[in-house]
């Protein structure tokens, strides 16, 4: 397990004030929102800047923090030292914050079992709660609508109030035309209820895995085209790849890098369909033999009077 | 919870393109009680149709901007007021990249 050192997260010194800190994480907070910020890491960053703030805030587990001593880096390999915290009281207040099962191995290594037993008791509703998570899948299956196996990790708590990763496997039929920040409401997969209550219901948001060549827009996909520069100034009919199988794809004579040719209606389906964008890239044949560089001086002579860098006035 | 495998494939809607949830529905998908959901409307963040608490019928992307709005509420301890501020102006930064990726283009 590897050591966190909280200060260092937070950008706060050991000896911090309560109201530095407070400052640091709502300062920190509104910078890695996940609402807030667009980087690819900042639900991580905010998830860690809470768990800091959640031992920095509170006397207690400061204090107790503190006494592992100054010493720890981030990342560094851990374990907690036996009988680490006796002699520490906690009270344990801190029934609200529901997310404490998503903290770290870390974490839960000093503070958790106290927190999981006050998991058990917030969950005494009838109803089961709703649960969210995020979901891969290749931009293909939005194409599609396919099934897939999904595999999902919940944190439970045990009968003998340990917190415990449970995995558990779902077949989900992908809906046609599906695209990524949308939701699948599935009924009933939530969280189980008490006694006879409903069980919640379960929220797939849906992300499409990084794609070797299609970029995705909205409904639009784009492709990067290498083409030669004798198709791109001939005009040729090449065969393109898109998500819905191959197709034949007219280039116009004459075309020139970063042209865009649409093919309507061929992105992302449904009632308003997408459209495929094939953006043109023309790319050189290699120089690496004398024959080669004896085409490339013989194109520079046919060619002598243009001026690629007209535009640039030289 | 079992965690054995499922067989039957299981399907759901898209929720952003559902539309005609009650108010009671919208609190369950948010997952909070509908005086949080009744003080959005009233703030004018939440614009349901139907006149009256009864008929008013929420959409797929009301779910969506209440979560954001209730996340951003309790995870940065700004009030209502500053919730809806907040969220109109990402989505006018969104709309803002949206239109600077067209023009790159």
């Amino acid at each position: 397990m590897q050591f966190k050192d909280y200060y260092k997260i937070m950008g706060v010194a050991r000896d911090a004030t309560q109201d530095e800190i407070k400052r640091a994480y709502r300062q920190l907070a509104r910078k890695y929102h996940p609402d807030v910020s667009k980087a690819s890491d900042a639900e991580e960053r905010f998830k860690e800047v809470g768990e800091a703030y959640e031992v920095l805030k509170d006397a207690e587990k400061r204090a107790a923090y503190d006494q592992l001593g100054a010493n720890w880096k981030t990342g560094q390999d851990f374990r907690p030292p036996p009988d680490w915290n006796a002699g520490f009281e906690f009270s344990g207040a801190d029934a609200q914050s529901g997310n404490a099962a998503e903290f770290s191995d870390f974490f839960s290594s000093l503070f958790g079992q106290g927190f999981a037993r006050h998991a058990g008791h917030a969950a005494h509703q009838a109803q089961g709660e709703d649960r969210h998570a995020k979901i891969l899948i290749a931009l293909e299956d939005a194409y599609t609508g396919n099934t897939l196996t999904v595999t999902l990790q919940a944190p439970e708590v045990d009968a003998t109030g340990h917190r415990v990763m449970r995995e558990r496997k779902l077949n989900v039929t992908i809906p046609r035309g599906i695209r990524a920040g949308q939701h699948i409401r599935l009924t009933g997969q939530g969280g189980q209820a008490m006694g006879q209550g409903k069980p919640g219901d379960l929220y797939l948001e849906i992300e499409f895995r990084p794609h070797p060549f299609y970029r995705v827009e909205q409904r639009d996909v784009y492709l990067d085209l290498p083409v030669s520069p004798w198709e791109a100034a001939l005009g040729a009919t090449l065969k393109v790849p898109t998500p819905a199988g191959s197709v034949e794809l007219k280039i116009p004579a004459n075309s020139m890098s970063d042209g865009k040719l649409r093919l309507k209606g061929r992105g992302i389906p449904g009632g308003t369909p997408g459209d495929f964008y094939v953006i043109l890239q023309i790319v050189l044949p290699p120089a690496d033999s004398e024959t080669a560089q004896a085409h490339y001086r013989n194109f520079a002579e046919q060619f002598k009077t243009f001026n690629p860098r007209a535009k640039l006035g030289v | 919870m079992d965690s054995e495998e499922m067989c039957q494939p299981l399907s759901g809607l898209i929720m952003e393109e559902q539309a005609a949830l009650t108010l009671t529905e919208i609190c369950r998908a948010c997952a909070v009680h509908d005086e949080r959901i009744i003080e959005l409307v009233e703030e004018g963040v939440l614009t349901p149709i139907g006149r009256g608490r009864k008929s008013w019928r929420f959409t797929g992307n009301h779910v969506r901007r209440a979560s954001v709005a209730l996340r951003l509420q309790n995870d940065l301890g700004i009030n209502l007021a500053g919730a809806a501020l907040a969220l109109q102006l990402l989505e006018e930064v969104e709309m803002l990249r949206a239109q600077l990726g067209a023009m790159d283009e």
